[in-house]
């Protein structure tokens, strides 16, 4: 029987569960085999569903790269933005229209190196926003250059021999300049990522949940790491689970020791209980409340009518 | 759509530039501003810092002007009006997002002060040396909206347009002020705000199973949704089709950049705004924008003392480039003078429109003040002769 006589049939058709989070029109997606962005896009729609979050109120925004590329499948409100800047996107989307949960979901090379700037000062307003970040240690989709994330010695098309820049501990990045919410999974960690991107989405405030997939074709055939199905025998063997580590002890380097965990779970005011805040007690009756449910803006209503 | 009463400060008052733009911003119903300060478009965002949080906006100072725009345009998405202020150096780290804007469709504002330039240049001095870079500043191929306010009211006034067409064609408007008018301090009307048409955003009534994000209308522009209504759209800065989704060929990139580019060219006639004076009978028009456009004022008086037939067209709108008005004036008229605060950029866009029927004479200047009414007659003279 053919696939399209299955659909016909509602009795024969099983639908997988993920099936109503995703385009599955725009499916098979782009990834390789054995790549971890596609086992974290499967943790964070089952953290979307563990949630509880009303769909249509959850928009996506992603930059550029493998990992830009997960907007486009998941069947949210969803944004694919320029290199670097989906965070300076998302600040915007969530400021205009506060009741959404908005979620930035980008590479490595994206969110620290080319949209670094937008990263440490969104993290720092505690920006409501939650932030995923695949970290594949390399550009993967121009065919494996040097990240910021690359470790010392790993070797990159443009690191041909060997790299010798620091590169960036993401955790401690993030926990420094502010954010509430800060974990740390590789892709083999399957239930406790769920569990972390449940967490970082039911998180008032700027939190990070940082997935540790070095590239599977590039970055672990050029240095030599096996197959993908090596790669997860080597985060078995190689992590360490250690809640509430101090930021500073989660440098990666090269084939050496990742400790996972959560690290950082605070609570401090977000950008717009901030403002709100404030200006309250600044302007007294004056000021108009901002984003808090009252003072919705019915425009779409207005202009119908109009 | 009425705007938000307390955003109108109906009356007349004394007002520079900048503030006056930020009061147009305020009476079109904008509520979103992500911005970095710059000279000389400071003004206007810290007006706009002080004014939203009395009636209901909310005001960004992003961490740079790559940021600025990228948060304009994602605000635009979440429903709002939103807009963003700068100047030279800010206009190029944003010309990243205005491509973007122009790619997904966005209605956003972006006002540019112009001062002396290329790079840091003279940060306090007038210059109009970013009329070429408004049209052509972000990669690839699009059309864009641009105009040019000579004094306070047209500030104001052009702000509140700049908004309209936006909504209108889903494009970014570029509000091409320069450092003249946004420092100059004159009188600034505000009507009532029913006496101000507003252009509400074309939100589709169409269901979430029916609606297409890039299916366009008979005039070539989509309806747009905001991002929580349940539509659950894609939009894309890369190639796509009419559901958003990416399409990597020829074929897509050609029905997608050629709509792009036509719904503004095919809209020209109802887009392009020039005012005119004394050109039906010139034998020299002088074109000119912006602060250019009143020290004209000066050397066209002076000229027409001496008995020079001459005319004057002041281009409102930049880009679209009125071609069609100069096609037909250089059939009749002697010669087209061009004055700029540049080296010669529009007065390229005469020339290619008077098709060598009529000579084209710039006259230069290179930013830091503005022209000698004198210079510019001396050049009305040479071209009358």
């Amino acid at each position: 029987m053919s696939r399209a006589a299955i659909v016909e049939e509602p009795e024969l058709r099983h639908e997988h569960p993920l099936e109503p989070f995703l385009r599955m029109d725009r499916i098979p997606h782009i990834w390789c085999p054995t790549c971890g962005i596609g086992t974290s896009v499967s943790c964070f729609l089952n953290a979307l569903k563990d949630s509880g979050l009303p769909l249509d109120k959850v928009a996506i925004v992603s930059g550029i790269g493998c990992t830009g590329r997960v907007a486009g499948y998941v069947k949210l409100d969803s944004f694919h933005t320029t290199h670097g800047r989906p965070i300076a996107f998302a600040t915007g989307l969530k400021l205009a229209n506060p009741e959404l949960k908005v979620v930035v979901f980008s590479g490595d090379g994206d969110l620290i190196a080319i949209g670094g700037n937008h990263f440490i000062h969104a993290a720092r307003r505690n920006m409501d926003l939650t932030v995923i970040c695949v970290n594949n240690f390399i550009y993967a989709m121009t065919g494996g250059q040097l990240g910021p994330t690359t470790p010392i010695m790993a070797n990159c098309s443009t690191s041909p021999y060997g790299n010798f820049e620091q590169p960036f501990n993401i955790p401690l990045l993030a926990a420094s300049c502010g954010a509430v919410y800060v974990a740390r999974w590789t892709a083999l960690h399957i239930r406790r990522l769920t569990k972390a991107m449940t967490e970082a989405l039911l998180k008032p405030g700027f939190s990070v949940v940082e997935v540790i997939a070095p590239c599977s074709t590039l970055y672990a055939r050029r240095n030599r790491l096996g197959t993908g199905l090596d790669l997860m025998k080597f985060y078995h063997d190689n992590c360490e689970i250690r809640h509430g580590a101090d930021p500073r002890d989660l440098d990666i380097g090269f084939q050496q020791k990742i400790i996972v965990g959560k690290f950082v779970d605070i609570t401090r005011p977000t950008f717009l209980e901030a403002y709100n805040a404030h200006m309250k007690k600044v302007l007294g009756d004056a000021f108009v409340p901002y984003g808090v449910a009252s003072a919705a803006p019915k425009e779409k209503e207005e202009s119908k009518a109009a | 759509m009425k705007p938000d009463p307390k955003g109108v400060l109906t009356g007349e008052h004394y007002l520079d530039g900048d503030h006056a733009c930020a009061e147009g911003a305020l009476v079109a119903g904008c509520r979103f501003f992500a911005g970095y300060p710059i000279t000389p478009s400071t003004e206007v965002a810290e007006r706009i810092a002080e004014r939203f949080p009395h009636v209901g906006g909310i005001f960004i100072q992003m961490e740079d002007e790559l940021g600025s725009m990228a948060a304009v345009v994602g605000a635009a998405w979440g429903g709002a009006k939103a807009m963003t202020v700068t100047s030279g150096p800010g206009f190029s780290l944003m010309m990243e997002n205005i491509g973007l804007a122009a790619m997904m469709e966005t209605p956003c504002v972006v006002v540019n002060v112009q001062r002396g330039g290329p790079s840091t240049g003279l940060p306090t001095m007038v210059g109009q040396g970013d009329m070429m870079q408004a049209r052509w500043g972000s990669h690839g191929d699009y059309e864009i909206i641009a105009l040019c306010p000579n004094s306070p009211q047209e500030a104001f006034d052009l702000t509140i347009e700049a908004f309209n067409l936006s909504e209108q064609y889903r494009v970014p408007v570029l509000l091409m002020m320069d450092e003249c008018v946004g420092h100059m301090t004159e009188k600034v009307v505000i009507p009532e705000p029913d006496k101000i048409e507003l252009t509400p955003r074309r939100y589709t009534t169409k269901s979430p199973r029916e609606y297409l994000p890039y299916l366009p209308c008979d005039d070539l522009v989509p309806e747009i949704i905001k991002a929580g209504d349940g539509y659950r759209i894609h939009s894309t800065g890369l190639t796509h089709d009419e559901r958003g989704y990416p399409v990597m060929s020829a074929e897509a990139q050609n029905k997608l950049v050629r709509r792009l580019v036509d719904k503004i060219r095919k809209n020209a006639d109802k887009i392009v705004r020039i005012e005119e004076h004394d050109t039906d009978k010139a034998d020299v028009v002088v074109v000119s924008y912006g602060i250019t456009n009143r020290v004209v004022q000066a050397a066209l008086a002076d000229a027409r003392k001496e008995g020079i037939k001459v005319g004057d067209l002041k281009l409102v709108t930049v880009w679209p480039f009125p071609e069609r008005r100069i096609a037909e004036l250089a059939e009749r008229v002697k010669a087209f003078v061009v004055p700029e605060i540049n080296f010669g950029q529009i007065i390229l866009e005469v020339e290619r429109c008077a098709r060598g029927k009529a000579a084209c004479y710039p006259v230069s200047h290179g930013g830091g003040g503005v022209h000698e009414p004198a210079d510019i007659l001396k050049v009305i003279e040479e071209a009358a002769r």
